[in-house]
């Protein structure tokens, strides 16, 4: 089991980390995800050992792993870029972290080449025995460093963009396969992604990291349906934001119907909503501020854009068989299927909305 | 009805590859080409019997052995001192480090002769520091020892430079894969870090090697040149030369271009063996 807590870390003037608090059970199969400059891969490498924090603790199992150097935590850890040792083969590379250990506890020469093999079959690559990295596609070499890093049967296996470099078709069979991997070793396995598909497809559980922070720690379904913060919800493809009242429990905004939005228990007053162009239906309302201004087929879906009053526009993604036949410059009203609001007086959202008003202004 | 396309000539991305290439070819053979075909057939000109005769005289000889002893000599320090200056320009970060960084250069930029002079006057019986080895009964001036230090002196550069530039480029994640696998530091050098910069390093000290079998200038100074003791094969040379004895100087010369081709090919079959790996 992983204990982290309190972790912060900075780069200079910049805080890359501030204040991680994040328990993992064994066996777990966890993913960071988040965009570039969110702490995450800084986390892992911390982790790891390669990476020292400011404050903060990190236990292992009941054991202090700050006071521990890389080479004693026994992880395995698999390199965005996989950096395999390029003078080495197949086998080498795999067999390297069982061959540098010190001569009273290394493994005879016999149980390390069957243990390679091992490995080469759960990886399904033991015709690559004897080739050089240089020899291998992408795929095949992310293979090798997973390989690689299980050898030494580690106590946490974490991985950094584990596909990132990959293309889409062996991304999928390489994710599949990841999973039957960690489901027979049944190693504690922590993954650093920034493709939310990958992460919900791939993970028990999703740790949702922005600037430094965690925002969100959930299963798929929550972290969708129920961003915690406007950043997990602008992150989850929330791009709409709208600026509304909350009355009674209930948004309202001029051109908005929200009867399909659950009611919050929140606190009457100004609110944001944030909204997924592909869960908002249109209706035509004469009285909403609200124009077509125009739209595109992609073939399975219409793009429309919405133009307000105040000459602001939203894109809606409808699906075109059931799209009514909508008229560049009528109104209509938006009806939203699913939806998050926030209230402007609560949780500061950590980075200041782009559209309307501006939050920032609000807050100070 | 179809028509034959015409044929799309693929056009170069830079214009005037023939006239670069020729212009190239060209200096190549008058630079390069000529003057060491010329040295052959010099050579060629001789005779056998006559060129053994002169290469084998006892002379000769002696040049030859203390010119690759001391090249040798010079040639293993430089190794070890080029991969560990090297290694700190890269690895470390230190007040000085960017002067330190381009006085690796000086021996490139200057004259061998001011190098030899100041080598002969600093480590002369009443120079700095051969006024302290004397005493000790060590005498560096007019000896094999001098002419290995002016030799490493003026090659040291051609180590730290070709090692230097691999050394950065070496992606940083080979070294933390190893650590978390549990390798030892000594570990992470000796198997992962120094055989990716082996070629590089083999390619560095060949050519400090060639470069110390030719070195002139400075070696004048501070070797003494006495025959069968101090005196190098270039000077040997040179001597002939002056002597208006032309073969003597070709035959001389003709061993040192075939000892110099010789490493040349050794170090490119080294550098392909060190790299064997990279090929597809």
């Amino acid at each position: 089991m992983i204990s982290i807590s309190s972790l912060t870390k900075n780069f200079g003037q910049t805080a890359v980390l501030r204040g991680i608090d994040l328990r993992i059970d064994a066996g777990e199969l966890v993913a960071l995800l988040g965009p570039s400059g969110s702490g995450k891969t800084t986390l892992l490498k911390i982790i790891a050992g390669l990476e020292w924090p400011d404050a903060g603790a990190l236990k292992v199992n009941g054991q202090d792993w700050l006071t521990l150097p890389a080479q004693k935590r026994r992880i395995g850890f698999v390199f965005q870029h996989y950096a395999l040792f390029p003078h080495m083969t197949v086998r080498d590379n795999i067999a390297f972290g069982l061959t540098v250990r010190p001569r009273a506890e290394r493994p005879g020469k016999s149980v390390i080449a069957a243990k390679v093999d091992d490995l080469l079959g759960l990886l399904q690559i033991p015709h690559l025995a004897d080739r050089f990295p240089a020899q291998l596609s992408g795929g095949q070499r992310q293979r090798v460093a997973l390989g690689r890093a299980l050898a030494i049967e580690p106590a946490v296996l974490l991985l950094d963009e584990p596909f990132g470099a990959l293309d889409a078709a062996i991304r999928r069979d390489l994710r599949r396969w990841l999973r039957e991997v960690h489901q027979k070793t049944g190693s504690t396995t922590l993954f650093v992604t920034h493709d939310q598909e990958e992460a919900f497809e791939l993970a028990d559980r999703v740790v949702v990291m922005g600037e430094g922070r965690i925002e969100q720690i959930g299963s798929a379904d929550q972290i969708h349906d129920r961003p915690s913060t406007p950043f997990v919800a602008r992150f989850m493809g929330a791009v709409v934001e709208l600026p509304v009242t909350l009355r009674a429990g209930r948004v309202e905004a001029p051109g908005l119907d929200a009867r399909g939005l659950e009611r919050r228990a929140m606190a009457d007053g100004p609110a944001q909503l944030f909204l997924r162009p592909d869960a908002i239906a249109l209706e035509p309302d004469a009285a909403s501020p609200w124009t077509l201004a125009h739209k595109t087929s992609t073939g399975a879906m219409i793009r429309a854009t919405l133009r307000h009053e105040t000459s602001r526009e939203i894109p809606v993604d409808l699906p075109r068989h059931s799209a009514p036949d909508l008229a560049i410059g009528s109104a209509y009203r938006l009806r939203p299927l699913s939806g998050a609001v926030f209230s402007l007086e609560g949780t500061a959202p950590t980075e200041a909305p782009r559209p309307v008003v501006s939050l920032k202004e609000k807050r100070t | 009805m179809t028509t034959a396309a015409a044929p799309v000539r693929a056009k170069r991305v830079l214009p005037g590859f023939t006239l670069s290439l020729g212009t190239t070819l060209l200096y190549l053979t008058v630079i390069i080409l000529i003057p060491v075909l010329a040295l052959v057939l010099k050579g060629a000109e001789i005779g056998p019997a006559r060129f053994w005769a002169i290469v084998s005289s006892p002379r000769a000889v002696a040049a030859f052995q203390v010119t690759l002893i001391a090249a040798a000599i010079a040639t293993a320090f430089n190794a070890i001192y080029g991969l560990l200056m090297a290694w700190v320009l890269v690895r470390y970060e230190f007040f000085g480090k960017r002067v330190l960084d381009a006085l690796m250069d000086v021996p490139f930029a200057l004259p061998t002769a001011v190098a030899g002079l100041s080598l002969t006057a600093l480590f002369s019986a009443n120079g700095w520091i051969g006024a302290w080895l004397e005493p000790q009964g060590i005498s560096i001036v007019y000896t094999i020892w001098g002419i290995a230090l002016a030799m490493a002196f003026t090659s040291v550069p051609f180590v730290v430079r070709t090692v230097q530039p691999v050394l950065e480029d070496l992606d940083p994640g080979y070294e933390q894969a190893a650590r978390t696998l549990g390798a030892s530091e000594l570990a992470i050098f000796t198997r992962v870090v120094f055989p990716q910069i082996l070629p590089a390093w083999l390619a560095g000290c060949t050519i400090a090697f060639a470069r110390s079998l030719g070195e002139f200038g400075a070696i004048v100074f501070i070797a003494g040149n006495l025959p069968f003791k101090t005196e190098i094969a270039a000077l040997l040379a040179f001597i002939r030369l002056e002597e208006f004895d032309y073969n003597g100087a070709a035959a001389i010369a003709l061993v040192l271009l075939f000892f110099a081709l010789v490493l040349l090919l050794v170090s490119n079959r080294l550098q392909a063996w060190a790299a064997r790996h990279r090929g597809v």
